[in-house]
């Protein structure tokens, strides 16, 4: 119990001969924005995918809420209701329009009736700014518009927590600003975030903790303002040059 | 359903050994009819889809709906009551069909249907930029086709004509209803002669044995024009 | 030409053998539709399972489509209208038909529909399953629906060739349109019977043409 909503201990996880996460430990509290950092290929993606278990770790243990989710007997669809997760690539259902996409879990995981469920849908959409294009097919928004949708989406389910896979790296430089401050929004309200991005000034904004990855291992974690400004590890120090 | 009676009568090894040549006559007959209808199906069919490609002041219209009618009456009809009705119909108009003409007229009939919108569509997609570079040349619509679009239409149309002639090859099977000696029926004949159904495995058996592969070949040819599989767990 | 008429298309004929067509079409429409829907559910229930690649699941089902597919479909209602009795199993020709045409069509709509299934990108599932949908709720709303509309026209044309052999239940004395017709057409000597049967065909097929037709049009004008 407690305040730890998610705790990765020993993580290992191959694609084939490749390690790609040597063993990863990571916990994350109540209401903590935490922000994985690194170069590509240093495996944060892949480590946030392994939350959820949409990749399935070779080596150690995850758990949300003190509950052990990489162990056998689980019932990982439960597991995945109470956890959100936003794509880089959206991942918006085409065939049905935004608000039938945010009440998809509504209707058919938690098993909401459809006027209970369109309700909260509503107001999903309406706190991230889009409660007039309820109608609306994915294909007719932009992608700025296109991933608030899909926050809404997963916020609807009321997660514990939200899982961010470079939520913004698809985006045109002019549609990020509306998802970002959205995602800040969130983090505001309390909400207990992981987010893989390569917006520093968010990360520097919005974060509690930052982690930077490089070949599968963190080499620094740190609380932002002292990772930002006085990172310590080379490659840190070398990676946040590149980037600011 | 017990394993004596299986082995006893679907795989008698006896009358298994015995029906063997009267099914590989069969087969030869499949054969056989298969080849000259692909034949004429295939020539008819580019004929047909080079006359609808052409554009002639004042006989287009009416050519092309022709082709279009025949075309699609062709292919909205089944090879089995087209073949029955060949067969027994020309009698009566004072024409004698062997069964294998009838067989031969009638599947080569359906497969130009299919091979003219083959061909067709390859003829279409070769883009307006080569014809035009041909006629400005000098060639005459004829040597247009027969030099710049047809080696490409045709080269396109390879692959999908193989799956429509195997789909035809198993469909002469359907013949058996008017008695030409095909695999099937010979299998049919047997079966009755010695009413033991052993022949009927052995044919399937046989059946299988010749196109496996080729379906084994189009599945794996399409799957490596589709995407590489993503996996949906 | 009049002798064409006077053999093919004989209202004579045609009006004292009314009885025959009409339980053969109805027979044949039993026939077309019943076992069309089995095919088609037995497919997509193939294609379903097959994706969730379940162990040792798929070797078999590959296995399974291909040799349905090597054989003749007139093939399969032979063996199991007058093989099977001989080892206990006897059925009406009704059901030999339904069971040939749904095992056989099944496999080829398995095949289509699996493609469309593989087209659909996989952050589709991806985002399925992050909401906590299981496997089967996400292939029914979310993966399904999309891959059908994606393989409509193959869909099309497969369901043409379907209820061509359809025709074949015939051969293993189903009552149907064709058989009845060649009843009439030995009562009367004349092939005019075998016309209407034909005619019934083009009728229930010849809407399927227009629309494979449809699609090949919009796919060109792309």
């Amino acid at each position: 119990m407690g305040n730890k909503i998610l705790e990765i201990r020993n993580l290992h996880k191959s694609f084939g001969n490749l390690e790609v996460l040597k063993g990863i430990n990571l916990t994350v509290s109540k209401g903590e924005v935490v922000c994985l950092l690194g170069p590509s290929g240093s495996g944060k993606s892949t480590l946030l995918r392994c939350i959820n278990r949409l990749e399935e770790p070779n080596q150690g243990s995850v758990l949300i809420d003190g509950e052990e989710i990489t162990a056998h007997k689980i019932d990982l669809n439960k597991v995945r209701a109470r956890i959100g997760m936003v794509f880089q690539h959206f991942n918006l259902f085409p065939h049905m329009n935004v608000l039938d996409n945010v009440t998809l879990g509504l209707r058919k995981v938690l098993g909401l009736p459809k006027s209970e469920a369109e309700e909260k849908g509503r107001l999903m959409l309406e706190k991230v700014g889009l409660g007039n294009k309820v109608t609306n097919k994915p294909d007719q928004l932009s992608g700025g518009q296109q991933q608030r949708v899909a926050i809404a989406r997963a916020l609807a389910m009321d997660p514990k927590l939200m899982l961010f896979d470079e939520p913004t790296s698809a985006l045109d430089p002019e549609l990020i600003g509306e998802v970002l401050s959205v995602m800040i929004d969130l983090a505001k309200s309390g909400m207990t975030m992981v987010v893989v991005t390569h917006e520093v000034s968010f990360a520097y904004k919005a974060s509690d903790r930052a982690c930077m990855l490089d070949h599968g291992l963190i080499l620094e974690e740190a609380p932002a303002k002292e990772f930002f400004e006085s990172p310590k590890h080379k490659r840190t120090k070398e990676f946040l040059s590149m980037v600011l | 359903m017990n394993l004596r009676a299986l082995a006893e009568y679907f795989f008698n090894i006896d009358i298994m050994y015995r029906a063997l040549p009267a099914l590989l006559s069969g087969v030869w007959v499949t054969v056989k009819v298969s080849v000259t209808l692909m034949v004429f199906g295939f020539v008819a069919g580019l004929v047909l889809a080079v006359m609808r490609t052409s554009h002639v002041r004042y006989l287009s219209r009416p050519v092309n709906i022709l082709i279009r009618l025949y075309v699609n009456l062709l292919r909205a009809s089944p090879s089995l009551v087209l073949v029955v009705l060949v067969y027994y119909g020309s009698g009566f108009i004072g024409i004698e069909l062997s069964a294998f003409w009838a067989t031969v007229i009638t599947f080569g009939a359906c497969l130009s249907a299919f091979a003219e919108e083959i061909f067709r569509a390859g003829i279409e997609a070769i883009g307006k930029g080569q014809v035009e570079a041909a006629r400005a040349i000098g060639l005459t619509h004829l040597q247009t086709m027969r030099y710049v679009i047809l080696p490409w239409a045709i080269r396109a149309a390879i692959p999908t004509l193989t799956n429509s002639s195997i789909g035809i090859s198993k469909d002469i099977s359907m013949a058996s209803a008017i008695a030409l000696p095909e695999l099937l029926k010979q299998a049919r004949h047997i079966q009755a002669l010695v009413a033991n159904p052993t022949p009927l495995i052995e044919a399937a058996i046989i059946y299988v044995l010749l196109f496996f592969p080729f379906v084994r070949l189009t599945s794996f040819l399409e799957r490596k024009r589709t995407k590489k599989g993503s996996k949906h767990i | 030409m009049d002798q064409l008429i006077d053999a093919f298309f004989n209202i004579d004929v045609l009006l004292r053998t009314k009885e025959f067509y009409l339980y053969g079409l109805t027979t044949s429409l039993r026939l077309i539709v019943f076992s069309g829907m089995c095919a088609m559910g037995w497919g997509l229930l193939l294609s379903v399972i097959r994706n969730s690649n379940l162990r040792f699941i798929n070797y078999p089902i590959i296995v399974y489509t291909d040799v349905l597919r090597s054989l003749p479909i007139l093939a399969n209602m032979l063996l199991l209208y007058y093989a099977l009795p001989f080892v206990g199993i006897s059925m009406s020709s009704f059901w030999a038909a339904t069971i040939a045409l749904s095992l056989t069509g099944g496999a080829y709509y398995a095949e289509i529909f699996r493609s469309g299934i593989e087209v659909i990108h996989r952050g589709q599932t991806e985002a399925a399953r992050s909401l906590g949908l299981t496997y089967l709720k996400t292939m029914r709303y979310v993966i399904l629906p999309q891959a059908i509309r994606v393989v409509l026209p193959p869909l099309t044309t497969n369901t043409l060739e379907f209820i061509k052999s359809t025709a074949a239940a015939s051969v293993v004395a189903l009552p149907d349109i064709l058989n009845e017709a060649m009843q009439a057409q030995n009562v009367t000597f004349s092939p005019t019977p075998l016309m209407v049967a034909l005619v019934f065909y083009i009728l229930v097929c010849y809407p399927l043409v227009l629309l494979i037709e449809h699609f090949e049009n919009s796919y060109h004008k792309r």
